[in-house]
């Protein structure tokens, strides 16, 4: 599968664009702030409907404009398929697949998988865990169409319960029957989410020591390491064991929802030990175990979309990056860099065939 | 907004308080109502009252009915120890639309949410206590919707009918009748792998 043309009118920076790319490996090469990004963000936006960086939707129309919209067209399975996504201010996303509107955005996912690999990933290290929460439900929602499934009514049951709690407190009484009821719902869907992740830890565990291994030439062992209070007991027992605090706190302080990842180099913590160029090698290792995941999971190889590549990594680095990605049974790569001769010479000698945009020019 | 008339205000402000209904739709409404032979007005006006006058619960089952005892559990031909326990009165019209069904229901009025403010108690749940408890009942089917909430109420139910003893049954949850399994979403088509029934009774049904 890969990206053939993107046509893009008011998304973030470009009022207007049109490319047409290799179907291997693309650069994008332009100062700071001409747009290179964003048109990274506009092939991830096609291939989960949503923007990598920004969080609101209506956040991503050109200021000044009141729509915008990304046309892509991919070739998958021997077909072309055109995939476009629009959004008018204070309307509805709309997502079409050769002219046909989604009945569920839901359907869309998973069919055009991409990997970022971005300087903002470091948010994963040094954030709370609700952003390696998020990197991992994000990630096993796509290989698994159950996990959404489940997570969905998870979280649902967990607010529920809340809500419950508080209501417990302000009204001064008690309903161990309404409270079972909603444990009962937890418990079923925390266990293959527990489940799930278990063995996406497992099996990205790896290629992380692999991957990082490859990208850093030497020979530290890099971890990852699912913490969970699941691991030794169930929901349902933990939340009876904390009961009488989740009254006083009138919220859930136990479940899949306080679970976490730990990241290690020679079983020390990455967030506290490792170099900025440890922290970014460990990155590019974790999406790049990730990327195999989804390839694995759903039989499509995704578009790796290679943000600023050149931040805190040496030419070398890059290079053999580069390489790898390109040689090994990677599809579609698109880089981002500052540098118009440093990304020419090492593309060129990695891929004839590549193709280089000048962004600046372009817009 | 002005209003010309303080009378066509009013209307339009008790107009826009239903569900639904903001205040441009509410104006156009009154100024149609105003347009119309006021005996239409007066039907309309009429119909709304006896609404909320004449309407009972019916003391069985708790749907909605004219009389003490809804249609559905008067009727003779009905099998009384059949009884199938439903949100609202959609669910009741929607399976007597059917035809398949002989047994009498038993409306909830709701689902179990405490984020929407319902609890067990805001349900109509010691009525159907009450009801097992007289020991008529020989099978109760949960026919609630397969969202969060209504399986949390199946089981709240289940819990507090742990005396009865009777059967206990869920509707079938699985393929649509007359959908393609590719086009099935995939946490339907699991779970209709896991219960999947004998072949016998499948050809039954479909004869």
């Amino acid at each position: 599968m890969f990206l053939k043309e993107l046509h893009l009118q008011n998304f973030k920076s470009w009022s207007q664009a049109h490319f047409t790319f290799s179907p291997k490996l693309n650069a994008f090469v332009g100062l700071n702030g001409a747009g290179k990004t964003n048109l990274l963000d506009a092939i991830h936006y096609l291939s989960l409907t949503k923007s990598y960086f920004s969080n609101t939707d209506a956040q991503n129309i050109l200021d000044g404009a009141d729509f915008f919209s990304i046309d892509g067209t991919f070739h998958r399975k021997e077909k072309e398929e055109r995939i476009h996504c629009a959004l008018k201010k204070g309307q509805k996303k709309t997502l079409r697949k050769n002219k046909k509107e989604y009945e569920k955005l839901a359907d869309h996912i998973g069919q055009y998988p991409s990997v970022v690999i971005s300087p903002y990933d470091r948010d994963l290290i040094t954030e709370s865990s609700e952003t390696r929460r998020r990197f991992m439900d994000t990630v096993l929602s796509q290989g698994h169409s159950q996990y959404l499934f489940h997570l969905m009514r998870y979280n649902k049951a967990l607010q529920q319960r809340n809500r419950l709690l508080k209501y417990f407190a302000a009204n001064h009484t008690f309903d161990a029957l309404s409270l079972e009821a909603l444990e009962v719902q937890m418990q079923e869907h925390a266990e293959p989410l527990y489940a799930m992740r278990q063995s996406f830890c497992d099996e990205l565990q790896p290629k992380i020591t692999y991957y990082y291994q490859f990208i850093s030439l030497g020979r530290e062992e890099a971890s990852l390491t699912y913490k969970s209070q699941l691991h030794e007991t169930r929901l349902r027992d933990l939340l009876q064991e904390n009961l009488t605090k989740d009254k006083v706190n009138q919220y859930t302080g136990v479940g899949p929802h306080r679970d976490d990842l730990i990241f290690k180099l020679q079983e020390k913590s990455v967030r506290k030990f490792g170099s900025q160029g440890q922290q970014k090698s460990f990155l590019i290792a974790l999406k790049l175990a990730q990327y195999d995941f989804i390839q694995k999971k759903l039989g499509i190889t995704p578009i790796l979309l290679l943000d600023d590549i050149f931040d805190k990594l040496d030419e070398d680095r890059v290079a053999k990056l580069i390489k790898l990605v390109h040689d090994e049974e990677f599809g579609q790569i698109f880089i981002t860099d500052t540098h118009p001769e440093r990304t020419r010479a090492m593309v060129r000698e990695i891929d004839p065939q590549a193709q280089i945009f000048n962004v600046s020019e372009a817009s | 907004m002005e209003y010309s008339s303080k009378y066509l205000e009013k209307a339009v402000e008790e107009i826009s308080g239903l569900p639904g209904i903001g205040k441009k739709t509410a104006l156009r409404l009154a100024l149609h109502l105003l347009r119309e032979e006021e005996s239409a007005t007066q039907h309309l006006a009429q119909s709304l009252l006896d609404l909320k006058e004449k309407v009972k619960h019916c003391k069985s089952c708790g749907n909605i009915s004219d009389s003490q005892l809804c249609d559905i559990c008067a009727h003779p031909g009905r099998q009384k120890d059949l009884v199938c326990i439903v949100e609202d009165i959609r669910d009741v019209m929607a399976i007597e639309n059917t035809g398949q069904y002989k047994g009498i229901y038993h409306v909830l009025g709701g689902l179990i949410s405490p984020m929407d403010g319902i609890g067990p108690n805001d349900l109509n749940i010691e009525m159907l206590v009450n009801k097992v408890a007289e020991g008529q009942i020989h099978e109760l089917i949960f026919g609630l919707s397969t969202t969060m909430e209504g399986e949390t109420t199946a089981f709240y139910l289940f819990k507090r009918l742990a005396d009865f003893k009777g059967k206990l049954s869920a509707i079938a949850r699985g393929i649509a009748v007359g959908d393609q399994l590719e086009y099935a979403d995939e946490v339907t088509l699991a779970r209709s792998i896991v219960n999947r029934v004998p072949y016998e009774k499948s050809i039954e049904q479909n004869s």
